[in-house]
């Protein structure tokens, strides 16, 4: 989406949107890597793009607090990608030992003890299975204690590092190694995915957001409108992940923009609790065309095509846009 | 005069600790309730906040000590054990948190009164613990706890634990230093190891694949706790030469001449040393050893106390269901190998702060002499008197058991 402001000097690369300076393409993302290569993570990872992206955003000069999840193995001794800080706690606590850390650097600051300068900001980063699940207390204190931090979860909607167990983030049929498809269940995961925006919503924090991979742009200007708020900032990366959806490594930003085509992955942000849907497709395609593609729905279509459960899904997508009278 | 609760208060003011994250649970919480009074007045210059769980509130002590701020925060119990799993992350980050326990039993039953399975469980875990048995121990171990700590040779975190009720709201006498002799003694927390500052990007508890790194690290951690008892030796003298109090790693009362020893922690320590004025009045010459260092475990200053001595008898206020006494375990353990080893008879006794009677302890003393007599030290005991037994059973006729 185009801000409204007054484009700036500098190429047609930038405009300025309430005050924030916003890219227009992807000419506009800065160049410095940040994530360096030669992860562990699995090709095609669709969480590690958005982290990509992220980083790119947020800079050097900050501290990484990580929940126990695939991204925990980023930093195995004696490497790092980072060129920033890093700190593992455990799967539930990352928001706990983000509180930690900016209390502390806060009181070493207001001391004398840290120059100001040596000032980091604090992002947690962790998985759906922590961030949906096990770490909702010590989110939700965080969150209430309005702690200055970013919050970055890469939803690939199943325990991944497990190898693909159902989470709080798994949406309804799929396949997982916890759900598996049978004569009883024969749609897979019986429950709702939860919805992790209103979660956080509830509490009032200044800024939320979801994000995708295959949406760098907005991606970065989500990042460029957050960073004036002082308070906890969500961001939610809907992330295709190969081994546990099911699709080729090499379909993981296809997946990604099919995805938001297809209005199940909704692209928004809440400034203050002002909800706007920043990337709204001009027409909606089928979810079938998302869920096809995809080895964890394949048994919604064979051997027997389950349209029970692929009327809900599409009735559920319908819903959410036109409870925000989107749907055109 | 304080209760021990104030004590370990005054403890964490005089250290000057930059950051406190706290969770309430009886019977710590007149500890936080203190130090959030004065830090509301201003008589502290501290952050204070309280979390979600004790396991977020571990953490944040744990990456505050790690951002390189001097960190403290209490528990009891149940909190305890909710934290568990970051007390050994918290410990491989090696970092000198200091924590208070306030032993309390652990459920089920859910109880309130004290016994020391839940400190005891956190043996392994890396911390550093000293046990106490007064109000002004209370304090001076938190000082002493820093010291040793933060020293570089250790770097390990460490709990001061006191019994709840029978020493957290006990008052006692209690000489408050200094600060200005606190500073001479603890000075400011500068890490060289562990520090978040944009200029140093620093990665902290990254992973490891495979047991190469892992036992490295893992034994990195105990030579450090190894480390700690020559350490302790230092902090010990310098803190004797600063406020004139002297805590060993194990402290001795008639112990030297003794021929029958008591092995107790903590406030109920107290009746133990009761019980051995007793027993000398009866003419047997009794003693009492008290364990304050549990971690490291200070085998040698053990041994050498009671080598040659006639009997030992351990009075464990914990109970490994199904093996027995844990101090019993320990200290046997230490003496398997002494040629002139003590005989060593196990009890278990004032499991949630049920009473050790002077009839209890008279027993104990008088298995001592018989056991030394006949060599047979028996099987462990489970202490519980006529009178309790007549009173429990009173109790299960009124639950429908009798």
């Amino acid at each position: 989406m185009a801000g409204n402001g007054a484009i700036e000097g500098d190429g047609g690369k930038g405009v300025k949107d309430m005050g924030v300076e916003r890219i227009k393409s992807i000419k506009g993302i800065p160049p410095e890597e940040n994530v360096l290569p030669g992860t562990p993570a699995c090709a095609g990872c669709g969480g590690l793009l958005a982290l990509r992206h992220c980083m790119k955003a947020l800079g050097q000069k900050i501290v990484i607090v990580n929940a126990a999840g695939c991204f925990t193995l980023l930093t195995i001794y004696p490497y790092t990608p980072f060129k920033n800080s890093w700190l593992y706690t455990a799967m539930a606590c990352a928001p706990a030992g983000a509180q930690g850390i900016r209390d502390a650097l806060d009181i070493l600051i207001k001391k004398g003890r840290l120059d100001p300068d040596e000032d980091l900001k604090v992002v947690v980063l962790t998985g759906d299975g922590a961030a949906y699940d096990m770490s909702l207390s010590s989110t939700s204190g965080a969150i209430n204690r309005n702690l200055d931090f970013y919050y970055i979860c890469y939803d690939n909607e199943a325990y991944g590092n497990t190898g693909v167990q159902w989470s709080g983030a798994t949406p309804f049929a799929s396949k997982t190694g916890t759900t598996p498809p049978g004569m009883i269940r024969p749609m897979g995961a019986e429950l709702v995915k939860k919805d992790l925006f209103a979660i956080w919503g509830s509490h009032k924090p200044p800024y939320l957001a979801t994000i995708s991979p295959a949406h760098p742009v907005d991606l970065i200007n989500k990042f460029k409108k957050a960073e004036q708020y002082n308070g906890p900032k969500l961001f939610i990366a809907l992330s295709p992940c190969p081994p546990g959806w099911g699709i080729d490594t090499s379909y993981t930003v296809k997946l990604a923009k099919l995805a938001v085509d297809t209005g199940v992955w909704a692209l928004k942000e809440a400034v203050s609790g002002d909800l706007k849907h920043t990337v709204v497709p001009k027409r909606f395609k089928p979810v079938e065309e998302y869920l096809q593609v995809q080895g964890r729905f394949a048994h919604l279509f064979k051997p027997v095509r389950q349209e029970a459960a692929l009327n809900k899904i599409q009735e559920g997508v319908n819903e959410y846009w036109n409870r925000h009278k989107l749907l055109l | 005069m304080l209760t021990g609760n104030a004590a370990a208060a005054w403890g964490v003011r005089l250290a000057e600790v930059d950051y406190i994250p706290i969770y309430p649970i009886t019977p710590q919480t007149e500890i936080i309730e203190t130090l959030a009074g004065w830090i509301s007045n201003g008589v502290m210059d501290s952050r204070f906040v309280t979390m979600d769980s004790e396991h977020s509130m571990l953490t944040a002590a744990g990456s505050a000590s790690a951002t390189g701020a001097r960190a403290f925060t209490a528990t009891s119990s149940q909190g305890l054990l909710y934290g568990f799993e970051m007390l050994y992350a918290v410990a491989g980050w090696r970092v000198p948190l200091v924590m208070v326990n306030v032993s309390r039993g652990l459920s089920s039953p859910i109880t309130l009164e004290p016994d020391h399975n839940d400190v005891l469980a956190a043996r392994d875990t890396g911390f550093l613990q000293i046990h106490c048995e007064t109000c002004q121990e209370v304090l001076d171990s938190i000082l002493m706890a820093y010291r040793l700590a933060e020293d570089e040779r250790v770097l390990l975190p460490i709990f001061v634990n006191l019994d709840g009720f029978y020493l957290s709201f006990t008052r006692e006498p209690v000489e408050v230093p200094d600060v200005e002799q606190v500073r001479n003694f603890l000075p400011l927390y500068q890490p060289k190891h562990a520090f978040f500052k944009a200029s140093q990007p620093m990665a902290q508890s990254a992973a490891v694949l495979g047991g190469l790194a892992y036992s490295y690290f893992k034994y990195q951690m105990h030579m450090a706790s190894q480390n700690a008892l020559a350490v302790y030796k230092e902090v010990c003298d310098e803190f004797e030469t600063g406020f004139g109090r002297n805590y060993d790693t194990i402290e001795g009362y008639m112990l030297d001449d003794a021929d029958y020893v008591l092995v107790m922690t903590n406030s109920f320590s107290t009746l133990g040393k009761a019980a051995v004025n007793a027993a000398r009045e009866r003419g047997l010459k009794a003693g009492l050893l008290r364990l304050r260092l549990l971690r490291p475990f200070p085998v040698t200053d053990l041994k050498a106390a009671v080598t040659g001595k006639k009997a030992v008898a351990v009075i464990d206020q914990n109970i490994s269901i199904g093996k027995g006494g844990i101090l019993h375990s320990e200290i046997a353990s230490c003496l398997y190998h002494e040629k002139h080893r003590p005989l060593l008879l196990s009890f278990i006794a004032g499991l949630g702060g049920k009473n050790i009677s002077p009839d209890e302890f008279e027993f104990i003393i008088n298995k001592m002499v018989t056991g030394a007599d006949t060599e047979d030290a028996g099987t462990a005991q489970l202490l519980y008197t006529d009178t309790e037994w007549q009173e429990m059973g009173r109790l299960k006729g009124m639950a429908g058991k009798g």
